[in-house]
């Protein structure tokens, strides 16, 4: 018997294709481990931090990232717009692309991103032709306003960064994911590949961790675990198992079926 | 108070010696430690007193086993907590604790370790700190860097591959002013891209002069937070003034500078009070300054020129690995550095467990970073060093041991923006 899935199940950022759902963080783990990283994630992009690859050391994390993997490079370190803005510019001079990951972060703490800075930044970048993923906390108003600021996709934060802590914003996220327009990118905070299925399965189009890989004992192992676990929730998202699909779609004996006129 | 700290050089006149005596003998001989000297800044922050009030009031023996117990299973440690780890009631739990700190490091920083050295510009000092080979009655041969010179040794630490380097100078306003540190900051932004200051406390508009210079990151160690202890120890100099020394980071900060660094040297009073005190001057500071980097320091008293008998009394590796432990499980955000006053083996093993940044290729001297990159012996033009350094790797050592044990070297994580 056929499946519902589709064959062409592609996820579009900004025009561009990507059969991966999986985005990978670096920087955190040894530069030797990206490239069994990207191979067992299957992973097509995979974001790194511009100012990391401001450094003469020999040992640039740029020439430890295979052929052919899309660069998402994000403005870590930036506290404002304006510092985003320069970074990101930075990272065209630097030939990392036009993806640019906004992180703007004025706590030092808890590194949660500042909605508003996000939205000036994202404008002005999308102008100049970026293709702007912003991170960010999950609130409706915000995701709207990046989307009308020319925001590419949206990556709303699951739990703190680092904490592997999962979905402790689901409820939010499950609203951005049913009204926005975008692409819902979950990023931060995802800890296990049971915890990216569950977003997958909500609706998310894509997951990213650095993390959960950096924290565990076998990386390619883990890398591919999340891959299996991405692919199983998409799959049940599109089977329609999930609330997402169940709800709005019509009962097989309607209510108002004794209606006639 | 222990005078294993005083030595007499034949070189003093016999009025500098007698006044030397005094001072050291006579406490109404010396300044007022709590009062503002002229032209310094006074911010009247309230950063002081809270954490004065938590330290004055910590009585570390209360902490039971039990206590130490709670505070490891907590997600998130309050102030009482850390007071639990950093108490003798901890002891016991080392091994513990430094698993929940390497998660705590792993978590926040993956597996880097980033690197750095210092710079020291210049040896001269106004102050006489009866522990440090710079204070102003040591006889040493003291030296200060032109600015040529200073970019000449630049140019060698450059070569070596390092790219973060902390400029210091001894405390001596006259012979080392802000012009001329911001003149080295200028040349170090050339070669290098993160540009630090360990040097005598400014005030915020020279603070923001040296931040637009090119520096970016200040530290001060208030050496201790027991203000009586710090009275005995700082008889002389700028340095003497206790609250101008404490709101410095906050100074900085106020004047645009990124990060800032804390630390009290170990060994000087009661560490677990300096340890405290160290940590909650960061912990409120960050509540005020949300945005700012921060990092601990957690430097050991060690022998200078002169006086081979300084040591860091009670406080021994073990319990250095508590407090820095405490430090990760109660701050798990900030930056850790362990400098070479440490040794090779401790350094190895503080770094998987919860240090995130260490010195390479180190000297406390002046202008001989030629020599001792290319092994010669120390030249007769470089001045003497500020204390005796434990670990000498270099750079390329200690980049390949970091590697070897499984972590990664960074060299650079920022950008001046």
């Amino acid at each position: 018997m056929q499946t519902n899935m589709p064959t062409n199940d592609d996820l579009i950022i900004g025009g561009h294709r990507f059969h991966s759902r999986f985005i990978l963080g670096s920087g955190k783990y040894s530069l030797n481990l990206i490239k069994a990283a990207v191979n067992f994630a299957k992973a097509q992009i995979i974001t790194l931090a511009v100012r990391r690859t401001n450094t003469a050391d020999s040992e640039n994390i740029l020439d430890y990232i295979p052929e052919g993997v899309t660069l998402l490079p994000n403005t870590s370190g930036a506290r404002n717009a304006d510092e985003a803005v320069r970074i990101a510019r930075l990272a065209r001079e630097l030939g990392c692309g036009n993806f640019i990951k906004i992180e703007i972060m004025r706590d030092s703490k808890y590194l949660l991103p500042d909605n508003n800075e996000t939205v000036k930044a994202t404008e002005i970048l999308a102008n100049e032709g970026f293709i702007v993923l912003p991170y960010m906390y999950p609130d409706l108003y915000t995701a709207r306003d990046l989307k009308n600021a020319g925001a590419s996709a949206v990556m709303p934060l699951a739990s703190p960064i680092g904490s592997n802590r999962g979905l402790s914003t689901k409820d939010f996220i499950q609203i951005l994911i049913d009204e926005t327009d975008l692409p819902i990118i979950v990023d931060a905070g995802i800890g296990k590949p049971s915890q990216a299925c569950e977003a997958m399965e909500m609706g998310a189009a894509a997951i990213m961790a650095n993390t959960a890989l950096a924290t565990a004992g076998d990386l390619p192992l883990m890398a591919d675990a999340f891959r299996q676990a991405i692919e199983a929730g998409r799959k049940a998202y599109l089977s329609g198992t999930g609330r997402v699909l169940s709800r709005g779609a019509s009962a097989s004996d309607p209510l108002t079926g004794f209606l006639h006129d | 108070m222990e005078n294993q700290y005083f030595v007499d050089s034949k070189n003093l006149s016999e009025n500098a010696l007698k006044r030397k005596h005094r001072l050291e003998t006579d406490p109404s001989s010396r300044t007022n430690h709590m009062e503002y000297l002229p032209g310094m800044e006074q911010i009247n922050s309230d950063i002081c007193e809270k954490v004065i009030s938590h330290m004055d009031s910590y009585d570390y023996l209360q902490y039971t086993a039990r206590d130490v117990i709670t505070a490891l299973e907590h997600d998130t440690c309050t102030i009482d907590d850390f007071k639990a780890l950093l108490s003798p009631a901890a002891e016991p739990f080392l091994e513990k604790m430094a698993q929940k700190a390497q998660k705590e490091t792993t978590k926040h920083f993956g597996n880097t370790v980033y690197l750095f050295t210092p710079l020291y510009a210049a040896n001269y000092c106004d102050n006489y700190c009866v522990y440090c080979g710079f204070n102003c009655y040591n006889n040493i041969k003291r030296m200060k860097l032109s600015l040529s010179q200073a970019e000449h040794e630049m140019q060698i630490i450059h070569n070596s591959k390092m790219e973060e380097i902390l400029i210091l100078t001894g405390e001596s306003r006259s012979k080392s002013d802000v012009q001329y540190i911001g003149e080295l900051c200028k040349t170090a932004r050339k070669y290098f891209k993160t540009v630090g200051l360990e040097i005598y406390p400014v005030n915020t508009d020279e603070y923001k002069y040296l931040h637009e210079c090119g520096a970016d990151y200040v530290t001060v160690f208030q050496e201790t937070y027991d203000r009586d202890r710090y009275e005995q120890l700082h008889l002389l100099g700028h340095k003497r003034v206790w609250p101008y020394r404490f709101d410095s980071q906050e100074r900085a900060l106020m004047g645009g500078m990124r990060g800032v660094a804390f630390s009290a040297l170990l060994g000087l009073s009661d560490f677990r009070k300096d340890a405290l005190a160290s940590a909650l001057h960061v912990y409120f500071l960050q509540r005020k300054y949300p945005h700012a980097e921060m990092s601990l320091s957690c430097p050991r008293l060690r022998p200078i020129i002169n006086n081979d008998k300084i040591s860091p009394l009670d406080t021994g590796e073990r319990q250095l690995c508590q407090i820095l432990c405490a430090y990760r499980i109660f701050l798990p955000f900030v930056g850790i550095t362990v400098s070479s006053r440490e040794s090779e083996s401790f350094r190895n093993g503080i770094i998987k467990i919860a240090a995130t940044k260490v010195s390479a290729g180190v000297s406390t001297g002046i202008g001989d970073h030629e020599n001792k990159y290319s092994g010669k012996e120390k030249a007769d033009n470089c001045g003497d060093e500020q204390f005796e350094i434990n670990d000498n790797r270099t750079l390329l050592k200690m980049y390949s041991d970091i590697s070897e044990s499984g972590l990664q070297p960074v060299l650079n994580d920022y950008l001046y923006v």
